[in-house]
């Protein structure tokens, strides 16, 4: 088993700086310190390493834009609100292996020039806010963060900050917003944060389990990181399985295992000896899969192909008992909460997706209610400021065209 | 500046290099709908009917918020575009209470020629009626939250072109909704009720007290006239109805106040049709004020000045320049002190 994240699972007390170095931590670090900053941002490009917050933004190519803004002031952002639902594997790495993140932070950091780094935290998890904030400053004694890090010329300081509980402050221009004091509205488009980001200064912003794929890749080489995992995604991913299996949990796998195996042989298989009726393979805001379309490889490229994303890794494993539209209206509910209200489409768009879902779980709904949602989601998606359009109408639209005739049992005068 | 060219639906035309597409294209006639842009809050990119889809680029795009490039393809009229346009319209006439009998901002509402323009009688879906109570506590502005269009209008005026930052959006998604301060009433927040807000709305969500059911918007004739308050010079318009005022709106787009105005020169013109207006000179006479002519009020004055000047000296005399006067009138004033009395003591009204 390739383990790169849980290298230290089950390692008791593995949140202790002495434990973590005592298993090797911290010497990436070093070795990076010994190299020049643009050989690490080869290194992290050849390893194909993408961003695993949702988008898949290569992380090499992100850092590789940061290089031109070298004489600037350049903020390094760790985007730890997670937030998506059904996701829980950044919690994990703070919790039990907190330096991991700040080792690879502060790679990044190195690489690209910048020397004050921020975790965003959303603001459920102050328990662990206050792990991280413990784990900071035992770094910073040793002298593996802060001023002269191991007695080079290079420094680097990282602050907590606890979100307030918003999922679009999961956005990184949300987040930056949030985290210069304002309310979390995602900003207009360009400029991106690598040109204008945090107090208008070059920023870059990384997914905490992005970040702690760096140390695997500087100590062992791009090449050992691309050889574990199949085509263009190479390395690990974190799953986070949750719903209707035997052993919901987080699992680390190689990108490009199946689906199948994942929810059959990692999770357990469904629960109580059901049948499987549909599966969300990324977080909520990826699109529904039915139970004969998870033979796929979880990948970047070939979930896209197959109609739906990669997203958080969070897969929600759907029973055949699952009512789909019943899933539809927690989606239109979460959404129409989180959304932040700025642009029109997303604030009274996703609303009325609520109101109309709520018709129809009642029982009052109509065949153009229906028409009608999905005229929302088409015309919504894509005239929004930030991607939150497209995560709260793509799911729903999804899941009204593979079960269609659930959606339609629902209405009044048709036979159940 | 540098001129270059794009074609905006098949139509070849110029633009200013750095204009936005949504300009480029209104200077050369082609119409977009825009309900958050206003040409001194600038582009907000919130309401987004001014989408548009530039060939490259993919979806659509903000019209407002994109700068238009040299040789850019740009189309402005396709189904999707309209379709999105028709959603948000839509969108805002169930969401809201835009009921425009006897609404003030008829006639001059952006989201009623939108409605007009795409051919939208009623939106298709369910109405979703939002019941916000009147905040009538401020004297001279009604808000009506039900008629809000969140474009950010009146906070961008409020925050950062007269500086007042007593507006700002509060709460979220569909809740969300402009406050002044932490949510207080308007009467009881800090705003110094300068308008400009009310100016910027594009819906009747912020209308003046005073004018609420005395004339339609296109009843009233336009006169332009500079406020008589105070030396700034701000220009106005005066919407006249009957040889009454009924509103006072600052001219946008000219100096020396581009369309700002503040409380006096907005809400203070009840004056000229007071009845206890001065119209002509007064002189005291055996102790009571009586009406005199122009000609008879002046060499009384002059003649007073003098005989006061030869027998006290003109040091007993003082002038006091008016605030309300221009730069020009005070320093005649203040020449008329000095060379004409001859004494130094000449002040102004805002100093004293």
């Amino acid at each position: 088993m390739d383990e790169i994240i849980f290298r230290n699972k089950n390692v008791p007390d593995s949140q202790n700086i002495e434990v973590y170095s005592g298993r090797g931590g911290y010497s990436a670090l070093k070795k990076a310190l010994s190299q020049a900053p643009d050989d690490i941002i080869t290194m992290v490009e050849r390893s194909g390493l993408r961003g695993r917050g949702g988008a898949g933004f290569p992380a090499g190519a992100k850092w590789r834009l940061l290089t031109k803004y070298r004489v600037k002031t350049v903020y390094l952002i760790c985007n730890a609100d997670e937030g998506e639902p059904g996701t829980f594997k950044d919690r994990y790495v703070m919790e039990f292996d907190p330096h991991l993140l700040l080792e690879g932070m502060t790679i990044a950091a190195y690489a690209t020039s910048s020397h004050h780094g921020f975790i965003y935290i959303r603001g459920e998890y102050d328990w662990i806010a206050k792990l991280l904030v413990k784990a900071i400053e035992d770094a910073y004694a040793k002298g593996f963060i802060g001023s002269n890090i191991m007695g080079t010329d290079y420094s680097f300081y990282i602050d907590v900050f606890r979100g307030a509980g918003s999922y679009v402050c999961g956005e990184e221009t949300g987040l930056i917003e949030s985290l210069e004091g304002k309310a979390g509205r995602p900003r207009l488009k360009p400029p991106f944060p690598a040109a204008y980001g945090l107090y208008g200064e070059p920023t870059v912003i990384h997914n905490v389990s992005t970040l702690s794929y760096i140390p695997f890749i500087v100590q062992n080489g791009a090449a050992a990181y691309k050889a574990i995992g199949e085509r263009m995604s190479g390395g690990t991913a974190l799953f986070s399985i949750s719903g209707h299996v035997n052993k919901p949990g987080l699992y680390e796998y190689p990108m490009g295992t199946s689906l199948r195996d994942l929810i059959y042989e990692a999770a357990g298989g469904i629960r109580g000896g059901r049948g499987l009726k549909a599966v969300i393979p990324g977080g909520l805001s990826s699109p529904v899969l039915r139970s004969n379309e998870i033979d796929v490889k979880m990948d970047y490229q070939l979930l896209n192909a197959a109609g739906t994303m990669f997203g958080s890794g969070g897969i929600i494993v759907l029973d055949e008992d699952t009512s789909i539209p019943g899933i539809a209206l927690k989606a239109a509910r979460f959404f129409a909460h989180e959304s932040c209200g700025q642009c029109t489409p997303c604030r009274e768009g996703t609303n009325m997706i609520r109101h109309l879902m709520e018709r129809i779980m009642t029982g009052e709904g109509t065949p153009q209610n229906i028409e009608q949602m999905l005229r929302l989601c088409r015309h919504i998606r894509g005239s929004t400021i930030c991607a939150f359009g497209v995560a709260a109408t793509l799911p729903v639209e999804v899941m009204i065209r593979k079960f269609r005739s659930e959606f339609d049992a629902m209405l009044p005068g048709r036979p159940v | 500046m540098k001129t270059i060219s794009l074609e905006i639906d098949g139509q070849h035309v110029q633009a200013a290099e750095g204009s936005s597409i949504l300009i480029a294209a209104r200077l050369n006639g082609i119409y977009i709908p825009t309900l958050c842009y206003h040409p001194r809050t600038r582009q907000a990119g919130k309401c987004r009917m001014c989408v548009v889809e530039v060939k490259g680029l993919p979806g659509l795009q903000v019209s407002c918020s994109i700068q238009a490039q040299d040789g850019m393809a740009v189309l402005t009229k396709t189904e999707k575009i309209i379709e999105t346009r028709k959603m948000i319209v839509e969108l805002y006439l169930s969401n809201g209470s835009h009921n425009c009998m006897s609404c003030e901002a008829a006639g001059k509402c952006e989201l009623q020629d939108a409605a007009y323009h795409l051919g939208i009688e009623k939106s298709v879906f369910p109405v979703l009626k939002k019941d916000m109570p009147f905040d009538v506590s401020c004297p001279m502005i009604i808000r009506d939250m039900n008629k809000c269009i969140q474009c950010y209008r009146c906070i961008t005026g409020c925050n950062n072109i007269v500086v007042n930052e007593v507006l700002d959006m509060g709460f979220r998604g569909s809740k969300m909704t402009v406050v002044c301060d932490t949510n207080k009433p308007m009467g009881k927040s800090s705003c110094v009720v300068c308008g400009e807000c009310v100016q910027l709305c594009p819906t009747g969500a912020l209308t003046e007290k005073k004018t609420i059911g005395r004339a339609r918007a296109w009843e009233t004739v336009r006169t332009r006239t500079t406020c008589p308050y105070c030396g700034v010079g701000c220009q106005m318009y005066l919407h006249v109805k009957d040889n009454e005022i009924i509103r006072v709106t600052g001219v946008e787009g000219t100096e020396p106040n581009y369309g700002t105005l503040c409380i006096k020169g907005r809400f203070g013109y009840d004056f000229v049709h007071s009845p206890e207006r001065l119209k002509t000179p007064m002189l005291r006479k055996n102790g009571v004020l009586e009406e005199a002519s122009w000609d008879e009020a002046l060499d009384y004055t002059a003649a007073r000045l003098t005989d006061i000047k030869q027998k006290h000296g003109p040091d007993s005399i003082v002038g006091i320049g008016c605030a309300r006067s221009t730069n020009e009138s005070n320093y005649v004033m203040m020449k008329f002190m000095r060379a004409a009395i001859g004494t130094n003591n000449v002040d102004h009204c805002a100093r004293t």
